[in-house]
């Protein structure tokens, strides 16, 4: 195994526990929003289809690439406007 | 390494917390608003910086910058109209549609990418196979969730045996990806296999199935990005890839402990009837008190504490506004009132919150399973509408579909009011014992009727 291959499964091991950590403790309340939130997280898939842009020269790749860039940019900005639509929502009793 | 490449770094790693520190403000509702700003605040750095990183390194040509630039220009749009012009009750399909799309456009990265080493075959493989298959999965459970798909299991023959040819057949592709070069032809393949997968998989899952399996599909996405990162060896894609998979594969296990069934029985699929199972009048077997919406008003509006359960009903009939508006009646009456919410209450983990969220039910009345049980015993009324399995006390003895799942206690309060359009069986296709009980009266209506009759009679009878 290469050192760079050992450090990318060092990062996902360590994300995956402090995603446990973190997210075991949100509230049955926040789920959706929490589930919403993740996906939009998840449109970070967006940089790696920029970073892939890169290394396309042919017209396959070019059709291939405007779709992923159209999957992955309705999944980032879709995802964080919805969550946010719905976390508006979530009022305390004192305000209105 | 290069001083652009150290900052590009550093850039990234303060992405990588904001997601982090994002999710962990998503703790209380006071705060999840501000978490969610902050992990879109560290996305647009992201994409930000990886601008950057393109114009730096020259190497992208024109024709796949206007490719990359309107792919992404008309996804931004198609997301955002979508997500301005939802209805709440329509939230757990455009959540799984979104998923779909990023764990599409995670497949796309690993068959666009000529790997350069094994280590990057291995993790393009399961990229593209967990990416196809949620891509495919998470399409129709969508549209099951829209109405567009019958949400009733859909049964195909010899289902199982087609999915275990396809677990072959992926199989081989991957060893000849991996082992053989076998190059892009194969990875197509991998990847036409995997959305084949896909949608055997879902068909046959039911609706009320539907908050594990949209669960499951969110931890897959979460794995293929990660998957796409280890490809690209993009550290932000495989940290956000991992948090995500850890956070699907916790809502994954609340719902299936919540349903008391094992995950690999819900994905087998086949249980249950589905959504429409409004059959009129079922059995007859069991007497049923009837209540006239007058009296279940009056009995409402002399009660020290109602408890609110809400279900599956109440959203279908997008009836959140009057119960929320029932509950203000009351609460201004002096009555004490709380919601009680089953964890698989709904389409999706969360979903009754958001609901009566939308309708202004401050955060503080709306309860979960643990909080509810203990107050049951001191409630003189529980109003349950729209909800079924997850209060039939039947789940409490052995030797029946809903044994062992845990429930709202609602028999155990002091008298029980259920608005149901008919005796129609829940999910679980069985007679919900609560009907019979001597201290529960139905009122037949539709939800959104019923609790609309109640605030009715609750301003006529009750002043």
């Amino acid at each position: 195994m290469s050192p760079l291959l050992l450090a990318d499964l060092t990062v996902f091991t360590l994300g995956l526990l402090v995603g446990f950590e973190v997210i075991s403790k949100v509230p049955a309340t926040l789920h959706t929003p929490l589930m919403s939130g993740a996906n939009a997280v998840h449109g970070v898939v967006l940089v790696g289809v920029m970073l892939l842009a890169a290394t396309i020269s042919t017209p396959a790749g070019y059709a291939l690439l405007a779709v992923a860039a159209f999957f992955a940019a309705m999944n980032v900005a879709g995802g964080y406007v919805v969550t946010d639509r719905m976390l508006a929502m979530f009022r305390s009793r004192g305000r209105s | 390494m290069s001083a652009f490449d150290t900052v590009v770094h550093l850039v990234y790693l303060a992405c990588a917390s904001a997601f982090v520190v994002g999710l962990h403000l998503m703790n209380a509702p006071a705060t999840a608003r501000r978490g969610n700003q902050v992990s879109a605040a560290g996305m647009g750095l992201a994409i930000l910086t990886t601008v950057a990183v393109l114009v730096e390194g020259g190497r992208i040509n024109a024709y796949a910058a206007w490719a990359l630039g309107l792919g992404t220009a008309a996804g931004a749009v198609a997301g955002l109209v979508a997500a301005r012009v939802v209805r709440m009750t329509a939230m757990p399909q455009l959540v799984s549609l979104f998923n779909a799309v990023g764990g599409g456009a995670a497949a796309l990265i690993a068959l666009g990418e000529h790997p350069a080493s094994t280590a990057a075959e291995v993790t393009g493989v399961l990229d593209v196979l967990i990416g196809a298959l949620t891509f495919s999965g998470s399409l129709i459970a969508s549209g099951k969730l829209a109405g567009r798909v019958p949400g009733r299991p859909i049964v195909v023959p010899r289902g199982r045996l087609i999915s275990f040819g396809l677990a072959v057949v992926a199989a081989v592709l991957a060893v000849l990806v991996i082992g053989f070069d076998g190059g892009a032809p194969a990875l197509w393949g991998a990847a036409a296999t995997a959305l084949a997968a896909g949608v055997l998989l879902t068909l046959p899952i039911g609706g009320a199935d539907m908050p594990v399996v949209i669960s499951l599909l969110n931890a897959c996405t979460g794995t293929a990005v990660a998957m796409a990162g280890f490809v690209l060896q993009s550290t932000p894609l495989i940290i956000a890839g991992a948090l995500v998979g850890a956070a699907g594969a916790i809502l994954t296990k609340l719902m299936a402990d919540a349903m008391n069934r094992p995950i690999g029985a819900i994905i087998a699929g086949d249980y249950g009837t589905g959504d429409a199972v409004a059959v009129a009048a079922a059995s007859g077997s069991a007497p049923v008190r009837e209540i006239t919406a007058d009296d279940a008003a009056i009995q409402l509006a002399y009660a020290g504490r109602v408890v609110i359960v809400p279900g599956y009903g109440l959203a279908a009939a997008q009836a959140q506004h009057e119960a929320v508006a029932l509950a203000q009646a009351l609460t201004e009456r002096g009555v004490e009132v709380t919601y009680a919410i089953h964890p698989v209450a709904g389409r999706m983990p969360g979903h009754m919150n958001v609901l009566l969220a939308e309708a202004n039910a401050p955060y503080e009345q709306l309860a979960d399973l643990e909080e509810s049980n203990p107050g049951f015993p001191r409630t003189d009324v529980a109003l349950v509408v729209g909800a079924n399995d997850v209060t039939n006390p039947a789940a409490r003895r052995p030797g029946n579909p809903v044994s062992g799942m845990p429930i709202l206690d609602v028999d155990r309060a002091r008298s029980v009011i259920v608005i149901k359009r008919s005796l129609g069986h829940g999910y679980a296709g069985i007679d919900n014992e609560l009907y019979a009980e001597p201290r529960t009266a139905m009122l037949f209506a539709d939800a959104k009727a019923g609790l609309g009759a109640l605030l009715a009679g609750l301003s006529t009878y009750a002043k």
